[in-house]
């Protein structure tokens, strides 16, 4: 069975983000970038599941600029085989990922999809699930543990705790933080990595359509939380919480 | 400026740093990661305890750290030194020269194995030390003398197929714990043309150690050696007999190379520590950084720091090319660690009294300045190899 993962390319987690001067976006510019942290634990996942002998062949996917190959380069080094790249310089909304991932399942068919529940970037969450919806496979998101057998057992965080579901296959999974701890790519790994495969498509050359659904007004700092008080008594507390804040 | 009157070329379109790919910038990410994980939330923890686990080593085998620059044959992986820049430049973000001394012995108790140990050797105890299972140490130093290679006074007395070694070492890094000992030791005549080297297995009858409790570098297990009448067969000779004085210098280039890039790695760790500080403490009803002494002083930090850097990656190209530019290396050395020392105590002058309490980067960096200077040949034994090689 192959699995596909997806990995995008996101400003790096330890970096503090700037609103571009005009609003229209986030400072992007000579700013450190990386792989979607969720996506690491998508990828980590598959390849477990090749170590165990449940895969046959792990393929990173990955749609945007160039810079998006240095991405799947880390795939690789952590130990995916091979990778899939398409080349897009044009804003990429979760729906146009999604469909060209559909189009990418199409020719690689393989028996499983896993996703990071959402990209630290925009915070979507909606890629995997559209996926999902436009290939007819069942779903199984949020994922805190897979089990892979005649389907796949998935153990998914939901608000009340934990939830399990059985899912047939083919299906599309998404990753939540729990799930593994990714493994650091080493040096001979990286070394490696430089001589496997990625394969370049455009989204024409794939007939999707990635035109943006959604328009962007606006980007803003979020406002600068204001200082605290310190109360004396118990009852002040609760005074406060009640008439002020109205949240009791 | 108007256009007109530029006459500078473009700059190419080619990478973004002429010293580092795609690759080194991956590798730098695992170290990041690795660096932060751990070792930095343990360092204060085993500097206390004078010693850290050695499954750290295995750990850092895994990512590849101790495997740079060796032969694929013998489990390591080529690299140019840029990977090593990287290695002492993330080590040392943990803020602890000695968990970095330690964990990396082997990158001066082992380059003399793999440049000049008979076959056997290199397909035996290398594979083991990369994979992090066994120790190396160098041992060349003696409470007689440490530079002064020519002069060393522990023998190997040759007995059939056996050496006879007697004699001690001094200061010497992962001494305590290590399981192979590259030592220097006389089997000739007085002088240069006399020394050797041998490797010695920790287990030999009658090769003994003590830990030696020192400054700084805590984590590190710092020893003195003792040899009474060590048996050590023939074939544990490091190269040839009576040659090993060569090897032992061109060695020494290596370690001072990476002693710069460890001063400077850490001299930056002080100036972001500082930066950082000074903008988070308030004095006065405004930060610390809002004064233009202290800005100042960032601003000095920082232009030393960078000449360090700078000197030291162009030299590193160099040797990569093939030169061997020892007075250069002497003087890079110094620069970068008197760099260290300036940043440090600026460093610490910032912090104030929170940089002289444990547990603070800074204060474990201060104290940690002064080996800098000294090891792998002091200030002034840099000075005077240079103005040698310089003919003066």
């Amino acid at each position: 069975m192959k699995v596909l993962v997806a990995v995008k390319r996101v400003i790096d987690y330890n970096v503090k983000i700037r609103v571009k001067a005009d609003k229209t976006g986030v400072e992007t510019a000579n700013v450190k970038m990386s792989m979607n942290p969720f996506d690491e634990i998508a990828v980590e996942e598959a390849i477990r599941m090749k170590e165990k002998g449940k895969a046959t062949e792990v393929i990173a996917f990955s749609a945007g600029p160039a810079q998006c190959q240095e991405t799947i380069r880390t795939a690789l080094a952590m130990g995916a085989d091979r990778g899939v790249h398409v080349l897009s310089d044009a804003e990429l909304q979760p729906l146009a990922v999604a469909k060209l991932m559909k189009a990418v399942v199409d020719k690689e068919q393989p028996g499983l999809v896993i996703v990071g529940k959402q990209a630290i970037d925009d915070d979507s969450n909606q890629t995997g699930q559209m996926l999902a919806a436009l290939l007819g496979w069942s779903q199984g998101t949020f994922a805190n543990k897979l089990e892979i057998g005649e389907g796949v057992a998935v153990k998914r965080e939901v608000d009340g705790g934990l939830e399990n579901v059985m899912l047939k296959l083919p299906a599309v999974i998404t990753t939540d933080l729990r799930l593994n701890e990714p493994r650091y790519a080493s040096l001979p790994n990286i070394m490696k990595a430089k001589k496997k495969p990625i394969e370049q498509l455009t989204s024409e050359a794939l007939g999707v359509d990635v035109a943006p659904r959604l328009k962007t007004l606006k980007v803003e700092e979020p406002p600068t939380r204001k200082a605290g008080i310190k109360v004396k008594t118990v009852a002040e507390l609760v005074e406060k919480l009640k008439n002020e804040a109205g949240v009791i | 400026m108007s256009a007109a009157m530029r006459e500078t070329l473009p700059p190419p379109a080619a990478p973004a740093s002429p010293f580092y790919t795609a690759e080194h910038e991956a590798f730098r990410d695992t170290l990041r990661r690795f660096v932060s994980r751990e070792i930095a939330p343990y360092v204060d923890e085993w500097d206390e305890a004078g010693e850290f686990p050695r499954e750290l080593y295995r750990k850092a085998s895994s990512i590849g750290l101790l495997q740079l620059g060796y032969a694929e044959e013998f489990g390591g992986v080529p690299t140019d030194p840029f990977y090593r820049i990287i290695v002492s430049e993330e080590l040392a973000k943990a803020g602890s020269g000695g968990v970095n001394a330690s964990l990396m012995s082997h990158s001066i108790g082992a380059p003399p194995i793999a440049a000049l140990g008979p076959d056997w050797m290199k397909r035996k105890v290398l594979p083991e030390i990369l994979a992090g299972e066994k120790i190396s140490a160098l041992a060349i130093t003696e409470p007689s003398g440490g530079s002064d290679v020519a002069n060393l006074k522990t023998t190997a007395r040759r007995e059939g197929d056996h050496y006879v070694v007697n004699g001690q070492k001094m200061f010497i890094t992962s001494g305590f714990r290590a399981d192979y000992y590259t030592v220097a030791v006389r089997t000739g005549g007085p002088g240069a043309s006399g020394v050797s080297l041998l490797l010695i297995e920790r287990d030999r009858p009658g090769f003994s150690r003590t830990k030696l409790r020192k400054m700084g570098w805590w984590a590190s297990d710092t020893a003195q050696l003792f040899f009474d009448n060590v048996k050590v067969p023939v074939e544990n000779l490091i190269g040839e007999e009576n040659r090993g004085f060569i090897g032992i210098m061109l060695n020494f280039n290596q370690e001072r190379i990476g002693l710069a890039a460890g001063a400077h790695g850490f001299a930056r760790v002080c100036l972001d520590e500082a930066i950082a500080y000074a903008r988070e403490r308030h004095t006065f009803g405004k930060p610390l950084i809002a004064n233009q002494v202290i800005r100042h002083k960032i601003v000095d930090m920082a232009m030393k720091v960078n000449a360090v850097k700078a000197n030291l990656e162009l030299l590193a190209w160099r040797v990569h090319q093939g030169e061997r530019p020892v007075a250069e290396i002497c003087m890079l050395k110094n620069l970068a660690t008197t760099t260290l020392e300036y940043v440090a105590n600026e460093a610490m002058q910032i912090f104030g009294g929170a940089g002289y309490l444990r547990g603070a980067k800074v204060e474990r960096i201060y104290r940690e300045t002064k080996v800098m200077t000294i090891g792998g040949g002091s200030l002034e034994i840099m000075k005077d190899l240079a103005a040698r090689q310089m003919g003066l």
